[in-house]
């Protein structure tokens, strides 16, 4: 069982996408989460001054999947099929961490125990990192849902924050998983017809273009980002290798001691800071990328939403036409036309709008975290020269 | 036995006309130069002890070479007289060069500039001769005119100029041998000749045969590898063919100038033959695929079954321990080497993931609306760009500086292993010899008993014969012995020196490396914070660069 608790590095990510948790009728934070075997539970803590709320301040423990549940009702909300619902946080995978740390006990018998102790040192640390990535993406979940007008004030959310026992959230059994899969299927072919719907407002059809184009390129970067920062890491992981063997080489020779002493802890440094970079890199580029491709398939699915409210009522037009030809029940025709118009108005009015606030605190969000992780590769960058510096120093005094 | 009678040059098979050597030779060592012993293999450095340590290990510019002051060359005895004479000169020279400047980067920023296939070229192996490895040929003249230095004795060697000769499947690479050098014993001053890599392993059989006897280390030459050959000759210009041609070439240099750095071996007039014939007749019995070929590799068999059987009876401890060490040391080393290699990999793989990236990040800003953040965006991309082509940079320096150079000594201690086999070997004749002297002389009494008179005769002979062998592989083993222990000796500080080097030129590339990352990203943070002077940055920035 491993427990953490927060700490400033809340506030860097905070501001990766939601910079306004400044409402203070509603603060929400995950203070605090325990890892059992396989599950991971979350205390959520909420301050409170609004009245719908039994208490001021309480705390409840909720798991992964009452996230999805909470997530799931969000969008199946009809009233909210205008506004952009904020993307559930992945599954906490701690699979990669597991994997190494199996290979690494397999591995065991060819390195020197200093070199098992660190490999294993650093697979710990990446362990924590993904656990605190874990916590943080949920915490900002709630956070965009509590500071959004109407999200704040969801009967679902507030069930969620504040019911005592376990919500104890029913899985999705096969025929519910299967019906989602089908679902989801049935969409994208939707997507594909409704691509063909002659768009009305000119601010829509620019901004679909736009966020079709721009989900394609932003996936791919998230990718090679990955991979990037994989490789990033392996190179760090081999200098341990290599400072291990150059201790043990050391030790055997004493001539040239004192050099090959000097480089193994150069390579030990340059290997934590190298570890760094890829840590750093990975938290800001990488994560940056991950968490707007997944709200852009968010907004993505409100234009769909809207779309399709387009075409319903472009249908229901022509069911109109149809049924004043024949003249049979044109009112309950002309209902459900304005129904629809109605529907779309809604839509389109509410998706300009967020829309709009997405675009700007996306700029935001991507302008803050490129200048802070330039900023922390510099500093990298110069310690690392500057120890470099400090040994060639020594090895030429030796 | 004193100083002198480690000076012998290599045994010949027809070891007559050295007697008359030895005599002058003798007369030379009372001079009592023992500074200038440069195959007494006593480590260079103590020439001057006090001046020398500070400056030794970095002088690869200045510091001119002693080895083979005093190896009058065996074709030419005319020319000691001369050595007496400079000798003189050359203490006072020694000691104006031990204060020798050093500016580390000078050669290295030359290196850098270029990003191509023939790759960084870290020169100097040791502090005993400098030899220089420039990589492009056009800078080797002038290098090498910066090494010289009045009358002092040097000898610089560069392999360069790799070309394809010939077509098909019996192509083959040339290179070219440049040498310049003011040793007497060569002809003339600068001369090059061109070599295919058939011709340098030939070069090694034959001083296997020649000086394993006679305990000395022998550089191993770069090994054959068939694959890369191929994909040469069948004439692909894949980079991959490019870079092993490079990587051939560095450890063909590196060979040539460890042989050249070791004094007996400079004296071998096969080293000579290959540095200065023009053309050399083809060694053949370095194929894979012949007659000798096959010799060998009986040879190996029958070696390492020897191995197993014999045990000796050692009286030095020394021996023992030593090869203890050398066998510990290389199998560490091969560890070290099998990490760097990963290293290596992984710093490649970032390369390729990293130019990956930057492409995707610059199709990402080219589709993002917001221009200033567009612009931002492919600025990163840039960057990472360039953030790839360094880490290119380092893979090449990580591999060429460090890599080659555990890959080599590993070799090269197994080198020292093979000695330390010889001596064993040696141990073994001895021990033979004596057991047929001791059935000699048992056979000889048994003849005296039994009053054979004619038999008599010859079973003297015999034993006179025999002692005579046994006297003769006796004193073989002791010359072994101790030529051994002080090659060992010369080898490690050789050694400890190199790596020393190495490990700086490592560690300054790296500096330098990441020197060029913050100035990188320096650029980029200046051009995400202020959106109003982006595109002036930008353009700044790619003048600058």
């Amino acid at each position: 069982m491993t427990s953490i608790s927060q700490d400033g590095d809340r506030d860097k990510l905070r501001s990766v996408s939601v910079d306004l948790n400044n409402d203070t009728p509603l603060l929400i934070d995950i203070p605090d989460a325990l890892c059992e075997r396989d599950k991971v539970k979350f205390t959520i803590h909420t301050k409170t001054t609004l009245n719908s709320f039994q208490k001021p301040d309480f705390s409840v423990s909720r798991q992964h999947e009452d996230f999805i549940w909470l997530h799931d009702t969000l969008v199946e909300t009809e009233d909210y099929a205008g506004l952009i619902i904020p993307p559930v946080p992945p599954k906490p995978d701690f699979e990669s961490p597991r994997e190494k740390m199996h290979k690494l006990g397999e591995g065991e018998a060819t390195m020197t125990k200093e070199e098992y102790t660190k490999m294993k040192q650093e697979l710990e640390a990446e362990y924590l990192a993904v656990f605190k990535k874990t916590v943080q993406v949920h915490e900002i979940f709630l956070q965009r849902l509590s500071s959004h007008p109407a999200f704040s004030k969801d009967r679902n959310f507030q069930i969620f924050l504040e019911y005592d026992q376990d919500l104890s959230v029913r899985r999705k059994n096969a025929k519910e998983m299967f019906g989602g899969f089908f679902k989801n299927m049935v969409k994208s072919a939707d997507e594909v017809l409704i691509s063909g719907v002659k768009e009305v407002d000119e601010f829509f059809e620019q901004e679909k273009t736009f966020l079709l184009d721009y989900f394609g390129k932003i996936k791919d970067a998230t990718a090679k980002a990955e991979k990037m920062t994989r490789s990033h890491k392996n190179l760090a992981d081999d200098y341990i290798h290599i400072s291990a063997t150059l201790t043990t080489i050391a030790a055997d020779d004493n001539e040239a001691f004192k050099s090959k002493a000097c480089i193994s802890n150069v390579c030990v440094c340059v290997q934590k800071l190298e570890a760094r970079v890829a840590s750093d890199q990975e938290l800001k580029l990488t994560e940056l990328f991950r968490y707007y491709m997944r709200d852009i398939q968010a907004a993505k699915d409100l234009l769909y939403r809207r779309a399709r409210a387009l075409a319903d009522y472009e249908n229901s037009n022509k069911a109109l036409d149809k049924a004043r030809l024949k003249s049979k029940d044109v009112g309950q025709a002309e209902e459900h036309q304005q129904q629809c118009l109605q529907k779309f108005d809604k839509l389109s009015e509410s998706g300009k709008k967020e829309l709009t606030s997405f675009k700007a605190r996306r700029v935001v969000a991507f302008r803050k975290n490129l200048i802070e992780m330039a900023e922390l590769e510099i500093k990298h960058a110069k310690s690392n020269m500057s120890l470099l510096h400090a040994c060639i120093e020594q090895l030429q005094s030796n | 036995m004193s100083v002198s009678s480690l000076r012998n040059p290599p045994p010949f098979l027809d070891g007559e006309d050295q007697e008359p050597e030895y005599d002058t030779r003798d007369l030379d060592s009372d001079d009592g130069e023992d500074i200038f012993t440069g195959r007494s293999n006593k480590p260079f450095t103590p020439t001057p002890p006090e001046t020398d340590p500070p400056t030794d290990i970095f002088s690869e510019e200045g510091y001119t070479v002693q080895t083979p002051i005093k190896h009058p060359s065996l074709h030419t005895n005319i020319l000691e007289p001369k050595f007496n004479g400079i000798q003189s000169d050359e203490e006072l020279d020694l000691f104006a060069e031990a204060t020798v400047e050093l500016t580390l980067t000078t050669p290295n920023s030359q290196g850098r500039k270029e990003v191509c296939p023939t790759g960084p070229h870290f020169s100097i192996l040791n502090a005993h001769s400098s030899l220089r490895m420039p990589d492009t040929s056009n800078k080797t003249m002038e290098e090498l005119e910066e090494e010289e230095h009045g009358d002092t004795f040097e000898l610089n060697i560069a392999v360069t100029n790799p070309e394809k000769m010939g077509d098909g499947m019996n192509a083959f690479m040339t290179y070219k041998v440049s040498t310049q050098t003011s040793l007497p014993a060569f002809r003339s001053k600068t001369f090059s000749v061109r070599r295919r890599f058939s011709d340098f392993l030939g070069l090694y059989e034959k001083l296997l045969v020649k000086q394993s006897l006679m305990g000395c280390i022998i550089p191993p030459p770069p090994q054959k590898s068939v694959v890369g050959m191929t994909k040469v000759k069948v004439g692909k210009e894949d980079p991959s063919s490019a870079d092993f041609v490079e990587k051939r070439r560095a450890a063909l240099e590196r060979y040539l100038q460890r042989v050249v750095v070791h004094p007996a071996l400079l004296q071998d007039p096969d080293v000579q033959e290959f540095l200065e014939k023009e053309e050399l007749p083809r060694a053949v019995n370095t194929q894979a695929l012949s007659g000798s070929g096959f010799l060998k590799m009986i040879n190996k068999a029958s070696d390492a079954v020897n191995k197993m059987t014999i045990k000796m009876n050692e009286s030095d401890n020394w021996f023992e321990s030593k090869l203890q060490e050398v066998e510990n040391e290389e199998q560490l080393l091969r560890r070290l080497h099998a990490s760097f290699d990963s290293l290596v990999n992984h710093r490649k793989e970032l390369c390729s993931s990293t130019a990956m990236f930057a492409k995707s990040v610059a199709m990402l800003g080219s589709s993002e609306e917001n221009s200033a953040l567009s612009r931002a965006l492919s600025q990163l991309a840039e960057v990472e760009d360039k953030l790839e082509q360094l880490q290119q940079e380092q893979a090449f320096s990580d591999f060429f500086i460090f890599t080659e150079l555990l890959a080599d000594y590993v070799r090269l201690l197994g080198a020292v292993r093979g000695c330390f086999e010889q001596r064993v070997k040696a141990w073994q004749r001895w021990q033979e010899a004596q057991s047929t002297l001791q059935k000699k002389r048992e056979a000889e009494a048994k003849l005296l008993w039994a009053n054979k008179p004619d038999k008599l005769q010859q079973a003297k002979d015999d034993i006179t014969e025999w002692e005579a062998k046994v006297g003769q592989s006796e004193r073989d083993f002791e010359r072994i012995s101790s030529t051994l222990r002080k090659e060992v000796h010369r080898f490690e500080k050789e050694k400890c020196r190199d790596f020393r080097h190495h490990i700086v030129k490592y560690l300054e590339s790296l500096h330098r490396t990441q020197h060029r990352v913050s100035d990188e990203a320096g650029g980029r943070r200046r051009g995400g914070r202020h959106p109003v002077d982006l595109l002036i940055d930008s353009l700044l920035f790619s003048c600058s660069w």
